[in-house]
């Protein structure tokens, strides 16, 4: 297990360093001149230059690769065009915020979904069935900031019961969390539904009701157990796009995260701030993804020794 | 003359698949449907869907305007239509030539061991990123409109591809046919287009069928975040835009192009399962994940 863990840690580096060099040189390819954009339209020919000579520009982009790597290394992302702090001053806080999001709507969407999946897989071909597979289908179409509009529109604007904007109470999660967990609720519906009706007809769960155990052990113990495995990926990966289904709930929301930052700073070509947003995201997807990989090799020893 | 293409596929299993597939039949008729409404919507339109009418703002529909107005008195089945010409537009193009690059990216990293490392590890990369933020880097570097969102989403589709077609020639190369080829001395370009890639296109129009709705919504995504197609061209998700703050006073401002877009994400949904349980039911496994929400 230990040799496990290491190769999967280690396979995370390369992706990450690969990430960090792209979000460096795409940037590059902006046409305009960076010290300008730091400065404002305003500045005379000569601050700018000044600028540019403090801020490493005129030096060739390898050696700004080189320094960049190095501050980066030390924690220090630069500093934000639109309000001259600090990038990671300004991450901490709207990350939280996100994270705090994320985690609300994986948990609803992994615990309703898994339950409607094994409903629908139990009771096949029965209304639960038809049920969760229209829930399924509509949940993967349903453009996820109209659901957002549909439900403020519905309970913020006509019946007044839940707040449209901001993260301060409870009652300000419930609508973003459903909008955002309703794309991954139905997919790990599909994915259960199935994954459990393949495991409900092996040797093992037959022998289980044969030798008399009550019908929700056979199902909640024997079968669900096998049948959790690829959905435990998928509530993974889900979880990592989360951040990117954040971008736009945010939006809708007023929601105080990473992506409603994200949007600004694109809005503003404020150039260092997407760059640590960027590099905060694809680290999180990276861990993300340790983690399910971590997981699964925990849960199904087949895969540790491979 | 009749087309003699596609007559090497009998009629009748076709028909009894959709027969058995209602669902995917009905998806079928969605995308026709749409794609009939995207090429037609200059003849189709009844007015102008640029056309203000301060006369007759935010009006529910009726029959002189069928599906009502928005707050600038233009008329909504149009904005609809032209709505729908420009999904079929930029998921079209995006998604086609995601798939050109991709695959060839795919099948140059399959084919060649040396190219395998460099191109899949930048695949990894792109693939670290959920798309729409893949799409919204590419937007803050190259700047907001038309062309843009299309080489964005384009970039967003490519990894897919690169993927698929990686595994589909791993699969192939090792196949009886391709080392005969390889054998009687084949050149690598004949192997590439007259072995490989006719045994991985298969899969790759399904996965197409499978990332068109993705497309369609990232677009409409970015358009409702301001950094997409700009006012005052018709696309549903910019017509969503500021529409809640009408929404009091005429719901269907919000209520028909969300589901427009719904409508035929969901048509592409079920239409790509059929699609993909018919050649081959296997493949449930290997093809990508629905679109939709990428």
């Amino acid at each position: 297990m230990a040799a496990y863990v290491a190769r999967r840690v280690l396979a995370g580096v390369p992706v990450l360093f690969l990430v960090v060099t792209a979000v460096f040189f795409a940037f590059q390819l902006i046409p305009g001149d960076p010290a300008r954009a730091f400065l404002g339209p305003e500045a005379t020919p000569d601050v700018v230059e000044r600028v540019r000579r403090e801020l490493g520009l005129d030096r060739p982009v390898i050696v700004q690769y080189a320094s960049y790597l190095r501050r980066l290394v030390q924690g220090d992302l630069g500093r934000s065009i639109m309000t001259r702090r600090d990038v990671s001053l300004e991450l901490a806080a709207p990350f939280l915020s996100t994270v705090k999001l994320s985690v609300a709507s994986i948990v609803l969407a992994t615990v309703v979904g898994v339950l409607l999946g094994t409903v629908a897989a139990v009771r096949q071909g029965s209304a639960w069935d038809h049920l969760a597979s229209i829930v399924a289908l509509l949940g993967i179409s349903i453009p996820v900031f109209w659901l957002g509009l549909l439900m403020m529109y519905l309970f913020s604007v006509n019946l007044r019961i839940l707040p449209s904007a901001g993260d301060d109470t409870w009652r300000h999660y419930v609508m973003p969390t459903i909008s955002l967990a309703t794309f991954s609720l139905a997919f790990i519906a599909r994915m259960t539904r199935s994954s459990l009706l393949e495991v409900i007809r092996q040797d093992y769960v037959r022998t289980a009701r044969a030798k008399g155990a009550p019908e929700w052990r056979v199902v909640g113990y024997h079968a669900l157990r096998n049948a959790l495995l690829p959905v435990v990926i998928v509530v993974g990966l889900r979880f990592g796009y989360m951040l990117g289904g954040a971008v736009v709930i945010e939006q809708v929301f007023a929601w105080p995260g990473l992506g409603r930052l994200l949007v600004a700073a694109v809005g503003q070509r404020d150039i260092p701030l997407i760059q640590g947003i960027l590099l905060l995201f694809a680290t999180s997807f990276v861990l993300v993804n340790l983690i399910v990989d971590l997981l699964y090799g925990f849960l199904d020893p087949q895969i540790r020794y491979r | 003359m009749r087309p003699s293409g596609p007559s090497v596929v009998p009629r009748g299993p076709i028909v009894a698949f959709f027969r058995l597939h209602r669902l995917a039949a009905i998806g079928g008729v969605i995308v026709v449907l749409f794609v009939a409404a995207g090429l037609l919507a200059p003849w189709l339109a009844p007015y102008d869907p640029n056309a203000i009418n301060v006369q007759a703002t935010l009006q529910p529909p009726s029959r002189v305007n069928l599906l009502g107005t928005d707050n600038q008195g233009r008329d909504l089945l149009s904005r609809v239509l032209y709505g729908a010409r420009m999904s079929l537009l930029i998921s079209l193009t995006s998604v086609g030539c995601g798939a050109v690059v991709g695959v060839a990216l795919g099948i140059l990293a399959g084919y060649y061991r040396a190219l395998d490392g460099p191109i899949m590890r930048l695949n990894d990369v792109l693939l670290a990123f959920p798309g729409i933020i893949v799409a919204l880097t590419i937007v803050s570097i190259l700047g907001k409109g038309l062309e843009n969102v299309i080489v964005a989403i384009a970039i967003v589709q490519v990894p897919q591809y690169v993927r698929l077609a990686h595994g589909l020639v791993l699969s192939v190369k090792d196949r009886v046919f391709v080392e005969a080829a390889v054998a009687i001395g084949a050149p690598d370009r004949s192997i590439i287009f007259r072995h490989i890639l006719p045994n991985t296109l298969g899969p790759i129009i399904v996965q197409t069928s499978l990332l068109i709705p993705g497309a369609i919504m990232t677009a409409a995504t970015l358009s409702f975040l301001g950094l997409g197609v700009q006012p005052p061209t018709s696309e549903w998700g910019a017509m969503l835009q500021h529409s809640l703050q009408w929404a009091r006073l005429a719901p269907h401002v919000m209520v028909i192009p969300g589901l427009a877009l719904m409508l035929v994400v969901f048509g592409f949904n079920v239409f790509g399962d059929g699609l993909r349980d018919a050649m081959d039911p296997r493949l449930r496994r290997m093809s990508g994940t629905p679109g939709g929400m990428a």
